[in-house]
């Protein structure tokens, strides 16, 4: 079924009684093309692009759970290209741009809502690297601002302009940033996969992956054993843990970053804001509950869930910048495992096995690059070749050098 | 994770007064070692899902490093050991 405006109205004619399920469930079959682990985001747009840019539908999503219930449902919903780094710029933007159109394209209302991301700055030397951040998106032909401290006044009056220790000076604006509901995600991708006939097979772990003369040739599954041409990894945080069943050495770290939202208020935060002298990030939903995180908790973990002291810190970083969330209640709060990779950016790229391919070391950045990431894993996955936008995504770039630290934070995976 | 530490000088210490490194695990190679080896140590993480070796500094306590020996999924901890205890009982370097 095909959603629009007639579509709403023809099914309330017959009272809301006629919908079908957005996506079927089907059985898995003994065989396909392309077996995709993992369900989340990255996959699901994985299988949409193979099935709609690159003509092959014979693919089967395995998720272990249910579609959406890691990261790409337990994430601050922001999409921004405000990178500096050749490795890292041309992709987010191409991600961007794939936002831009992605209702349309894939028939489903996710609420892309570009509403402009300012990166806040409190020293001259964060200013001068934030305007050489902004220069640089300008040569990749990406619009961004330096905004002054009183353009901010201007937009954000409830900011703390008062701050004795962090005084805020200005920002880098990029206007095309905002948000996007992020269940919405899944599901727009998951329903147009399934339209193209790709099985989505919910609540089918991956227990162990299937090698012959060096190839692989399907994967053990808690619904048995499902033969495959091409096997593509879209774990996240357990990424290693699917890796190691090929026997991939992967430079990850799981680590553990907490989200949270408050009660829903009257609308006050009209943008994604991030405060330069912590890590606090926060915007407002279109059902009125802020949302914001900040850091990751710093220790390895694969638990869904975090620890208080991360909680607390949260809150005083925010409160720093936005006194009046003081008084703001917290309705939820939730953690997800994050792959972080030893330069904080990805890898999309081939592995040591043949048939075998690796999307992972998303840190938790990763909700932002769902399009571009299922787009150019995609094309690896159908042709063989490497999308030039994430050329720089390699496997073997940290024995070769050429690692892309977007922070320069070195091989350290919980600064990133 | 667990909100209390038990420092081997200190005693019992609130999370919030250590910093976290990362793995212990990665022995370092010689100085002469191959690239190989080099690559391994600095990148490559086991990242085993379970218990875990983790290099924890006391920065708001006796400034000593540690190696806080835990769960990553339960959060239990098992037990806190010097690095210098932990590297010896190794065996290298």
């Amino acid at each position: 079924m095909r959603y629009s405006a007639y579509s709403i109205f023809k099914q309330a004619l017959s009272g809301n009684r006629l919908w079908t399920p957005a996506w079927r469930e089907p059985e898995p079959k003994p065989h396909y093309d392309v077996i995709i682990v993992g369900g989340g985001g990255h996959g699901l747009s994985t299988a949409y692009y193979l099935a709609k840019e690159f003509g092959i539908t014979n693919v089967a999503v395995v998720e272990k759970g249910y579609i959406g219930s890691g990261n790409v449902g337990r994430n601050t919903t922001i999409i921004r290209s405000n990178y500096l780094l050749e490795g890292n710029n041309p992709f987010y933007e191409f991600s961007l741009k794939l936002w831009e159109g992605i209702e349309k394209d894939f028939n489903y209302n996710a609420m892309v809502s570009q509403r402009g991301i300012i990166n806040l700055f409190h020293s001259d030397g964060q200013r001068d690297e934030y305007a050489r951040r902004g220069n640089g998106m300008r040569m990749h032909g990406v619009y961004a601002e330096l905004l002054d401290r009183e353009q901010v006044r201007r937009m954000m009056p409830y900011l703390n302009f008062d701050h004795a220790r962090f005084p805020i000076m200005g920002g880098l604006y990029q206007k095309r940033g905002g948000t996007v509901r992020h269940d919405a995600v899944a599901w727009g991708y998951a329903r147009g996969a399934d339209q193209r006939g790709v099985d989505i097979i919910q609540h089918c772990e991956v227990t162990g992956i299937r090698r012959e003369n060096g190839v692989v040739t399907g994967v053990e599954t808690t619904k048995g054993f499902i033969g495959c041409n091409k096997l593509a990894l879209a774990a996240a945080g357990n990424t290693t843990t699917v890796g190691r069943m090929a026997d991939l050495e992967l430079p990850i770290e799981t680590h553990v970053l907490q989200a949270f939202v408050s009660e829903g208020l009257k609308p006050v935060i009209d943008h994604v804001i991030t405060y330069g002298a912590g890590h606090f990030y926060i915007s407002q939903s279109d059902k009125g509950g802020l949302v914001f995180g900040a850091e990751i908790d710093f220790y390895s973990s694969y638990a869904q869930r975090g620890n208080l002291q991360t909680v607390e810190h949260t809150m005083e970083e925010g409160v720093s910048l936005i006194p009046g969330l003081s008084r703001a209640k917290v309705l939820r709060s939730w953690g997800g495992v994050m792959d972080m990779s030893m330069d904080g950016s990805p890898i999309i790229d081939r592995t040591p096995v043949d048939n075998l391919y690796l999307n992972c070391g998303w840190c938790y950045g990763g909700f932002k690059a769902t399009p571009a990431s299922g787009f150019c894993f995609a094309h690896l996955i159908a042709r063989n070749e490497t999308h030039h936008v994430s050329r720089f995504m390699r496997l073997d770039r940290f024995e070769r050098g050429y690692t892309i630290d977007e922070a320069g934070k070195g091989p350290q995976p919980n600064l990133h | 994770m667990a909100s209390l530490i038990t420092c081997p000088h200190c005693g019992a210490r609130p999370k919030e007064e250590f910093s976290v490194r990362g793995a212990a695990m990665p022995a370092r190679p010689s100085p002469m070692a191959k690239d190989e080896a080099w690559h391994a140590y600095v990148y490559i993480r086991d990242n085993p899902k379970g218990r875990y070796q983790e290099y924890w500094h006391h920065a708001a306590g006796c400034r000593r490093w540690l190696v806080v020996d835990r769960d990553n999924l339960t959060h239990d901890v098992f037990g806190v050991t010097d690095a210098a205890d932990f590297v010896q009982a190794r065996g290298i370097e």
